[in-house]
């Protein structure tokens, strides 16, 4: 059984400063005039940390693929994500026998990182490979129910000359319209 | 004694009542034994300082009046019929068996029977004024004993009615006929007292409470009482019972508190006034030419009276450490035996002389009451029984947490905040228009003003936790605080400050807790002109933060410095700070990207 609903992808961007951050500015609008997709920019929407829980629960029930967009502090995301997820991937909704809403969406880390790609090495100065430090995610996702895609990672964020961020810009663009033309979860293999 | 007598009259009394009353208390004789002492001390067989006994005894009666409205006023409707059981069943009780019992020993005296009847009745009754006044001054009401007490009592009160009734019948003048008519007059009363009384007098006292002259207040509550009281004469009703009914109507409007701060100081003053009568009614002389007689009455009628109590007690589960309190507490002669002889006696159906001797074993039975009550073991030992007593007992005051001052536009924030989480709050304001709205909403909003420290005894303030000083005037704010610290230094006070040098004011006078009621309010428009120029909601926030944190910082600075000069130095200083601080801010913030987070 094939669905025609249209694919709907949910980022939630977590910049505290996002006039700051070149890259992050640019990925936002590589992404800006793309159907169906939804951007929620929490320090924006909850500037003094007081999250609206049902509205994000509702726009989550209506995404296919949550992406989250963040730059990578701490080896996590800015303290805003982690009070996000606590209080909105809730028992009764993403896990517990009754918490079934996300089971099936997708999830994709889109993180920028300071130091350039050769520091994430066992023999570079942050010792873990991105996958490693982004183990809290996948787990979380998968707890939940939902499919932990291969992050995208922009490294450097930086040192990066105006032409690659363009170049990061467009890849993250295409991951994104990817996506948007698959079948919406659960469909795919209908 | 001439155009003087009357304001010699009143030096009398109340140099009598200051020098007995507190004397009587050191030695830990209760007030009111210190009240009737002082009544025999001047009284026509003491000094002889008074000799119109007679007339003043029947004037404090008033003081018996209003404190049955005080009473009314802490009990409203519902309470009131919760307690039917052990009004009909321990008051009706007592009533009918100590009566029959006392018809009785009457006729065994040789008493003729109508006569037999008529002393059945006075004696049968106990003495409010000072079986309440007792309990009140021990805090004894909210026990069993106490309330149970109170329950007789007011099964009393109501039967005294047709004991005045019945007394024309006795001494044979009674008007067959009449008796629908005066029912009728007796429904149509009660009936206005029970419709105006809410109806009328509500918004009558929003009028008089917006002119917010105190006096007026006074002055109509006073008018209430006594309207009332002279009502209910009019129809030969006991005024004690209309204005314990006016007091019950009103204990639940938002003046409760308030009409209890005025009427208090006349009923504690009266009644004072009653117990001196009391006392110099007490004829020695009489007592002098027979004595043994007198003294077998009295302890004959404190005995079956005693006796018969006791046995309630026991039936109606008084814990056995109470029965003797609540048994010594109604076991004299009560006021209204006065009431009931002095009718008697001119309707022709009580002499004179059998008057006086029931008159004085009435008032000696008085005089003993709070010589008995030094026998009581818990009596000397009030915590204790109360500790015991009190406990799963409802309080009749209220006992909220939480009073705030003032429910305007400020207190009502805070009123609601608190409404929300469920912590009962009692609030006070003298808006009589916010007040009723308040009240519509479920707020419990009562009339009056903060700085009157017994207003704020009345609202609980002995047992509050807290005190919200919400008020809009500045220096009534700071007066508050004065006399709180006073008179309740318990009390927690957090204060609405009107600005830095309102805030200054309160932190010199010991409150700790004080918000500037403009600027979070500011602060959050500040923020809102960030976002609308372009910054984050975010940034903006931090932003205010940011100058809150600095802000306080300048605010304990100049608090410091005490001169006026130096504080506005300061300020500049501050301000050029500020201009200093804030681009600092911003470089911190592209700094630390520049360090490495993207």
């Amino acid at each position: 059984m094939v669905s025609f609903a249209a694919m709907n992808i949910l980022v939630q961007f977590v910049h505290p400063h996002p006039r700051h951050s070149r890259v992050n500015r640019q990925l936002l609008q590589a992404i800006s005039d793309l159907d169906d997709i939804v951007v929620n920019d929490l320090f924006e929407r909850y500037p003094d940390f007081y999250i609206d829980v049902e509205r994000e629960q509702e726009q989550l029930r209506a995404a296919d693929l949550v992406v989250f967009q963040h730059p990578f502090y701490w080896y996590s995301a800015p303290a805003m994500l982690k009070q996000w997820l606590d209080v909105v991937f809730s028992y009764g909704f993403a896990f517990g026998s009754e918490g079934t809403a996300l089971q099936g969406k997708r999830l994709l880390s889109a993180v920028t990182t300071g130091h350039g790609a050769e520091a994430y090495r066992p023999d570079g100065y942050d010792r873990f490979s991105m996958k490693e430090l982004l183990r809290p995610f996948e787990q979380t996702a998968f707890h939940c129910g939902m499919i932990y895609e291969a992050p995208f990672v922009v490294h450097g964020a930086r040192r990066l000359s105006d032409a690659d961020l363009q170049h990061h810009g467009e890849a993250y663009r295409r991951l994104l319209l990817m996506h948007l033309k698959q079948n919406p979860a659960g469909n795919r293999h209908g | 004694m001439g155009e003087h007598g009357l304001l010699l009259n009143a030096f009398i009394y109340l140099a009598a009542a200051v020098l007995a009353v507190p004397l009587a208390k050191r030695l830990g004789l209760g007030s009111v034994l210190g009240y009737l002492l002082a009544g025999v001390a001047i009284g026509p067989w003491g000094a002889g300082l008074i000799s119109d006994v007679e007339s003043i005894l029947h004037f404090a009666e008033f003081g018996v009046v209003l404190l049955l409205f005080l009473i009314g006023l802490e009990l409203n409707p519902r309470r009131l019929w919760s307690m039917r059981r052990p009004i009909l069943g321990l008051g009706g009780g007592q009533v009918l068996l100590t009566g029959g019992l006392l018809f009785g020993v009457a006729l065994l005296l040789g008493l003729e029977w109508r006569l037999a009847v008529l002393v059945a009745m006075g004696l049968s009754l106990s003495s409010t004024a000072i079986a309440l006044q007792t309990l009140q001054e021990r805090h004894l009401l909210p026990t069993h004993a106490g309330r149970s007490a109170f329950s007789v009592l007011l099964f009393q009160d109501i039967a005294v009615i047709p004991m005045l009734a019945v007394i024309p019948l006795l001494a044979g003048s009674g008007e067959p006929g009449g008796g629908w008519m005066d029912a009728a007059k007796v429904a149509l009363v009660i009936g206005g007292i029970v419709v105006g009384g809410y109806y009328l007098t509500l918004p009558v006292f929003r009028i008089i409470a917006a002119t917010r002259m105190r006096e007026i207040f006074t002055a109509f509550s006073l008018l209430l009482v006594i309207g009332i009281a002279l009502l209910m004469q009019a129809v030969d009703l006991s005024m004690a019972l209309g204005t314990f009914l006016a007091g019950v109507l009103l204990a639940e409007s938002e003046y409760r508190h308030e009409l209890e701060t005025e009427i208090e100081p006349f009923k504690g003053l009266l009644l004072g006034l009653f117990f001196i009568s009391v006392g110099m009614s007490i004829d020695f002389g009489l007592l002098g030419e027979r004595p043994w007689l007198v003294l077998g009455l009295v302890l004959g009628l404190l005995t079956l009276k005693g006796a018969v109590l006791w046995v309630l007690a026991l039936r109606f589960g008084i814990a056995d450490r109470q029965q003797l309190l609540f048994a010594l507490l109604l076991c004299q002669g009560g006021e209204f035996a006065f009431v009931l002889f002095s009718a008697a006696a001119q309707a022709n159906l009580l002499e004179g002389g059998l008057k006086g001797l029931l008159t004085l074993a009435v008032a000696l039975s008085m005089l003993s009451t709070p010589l008995l009550l030094l026998l009581e073991p818990h009596w000397r030992r009030p915590e204790a029984a109360r500790a015991e007593g009190g406990r799963a007992e409802e309080r009749i005051e209220e006992e909220n947490p939480v009073i705030i001052a003032g429910f305007g536009r400020f207190g009502r924030v805070v009123g609601r905040l608190l409404h929300a989480q469920r912590i009962p709050t009692t609030i006070l304001d003298h808006d009589p228009n916010q007040i009723e709205l308040a009240r519509q909403f479920g707020y419990q909003v009562y009339y009056g003003e903060a700085l009157r420290m017994d207003t704020l005894r009345t609202a609980g303030a002995e047992q509050a936790r807290l005190l919200v000083i919400a008020v809009d005037d500045p220096e009534a704010c700071l007066e508050v605080a004065d006399r709180v610290k006073r008179t309740f230094p318990h009390l927690i006070i957090v204060a609405r400050a009107h600005d830095v040098h309102h805030a200054f004011e309160l932190h010199r006078r010991g409150v700790a807790y004080f918000q500037r009621e403009i600027l979070e309010s500011a602060l959050g428009m500040g923020e809102q002109v960030l976002r609308l120029l372009g910054h984050g909601a975010y940034q903006a926030k931090q932003r205010a933060h940011v100058f809150r944190a600095r802000d306080l910082k300048l605010f304990w600075d100049m608090y410091e410095a005490d001169a006026l000069e130096k504080r506005i130095s300061i300020s500049r200083e501050a301000r050029d700070e500020l201009e200093r601080v804030l681009p600092a801010d911003e470089a911190a913030l592209s700094g630390r990207e520049e360090s490495g987070w993207s």
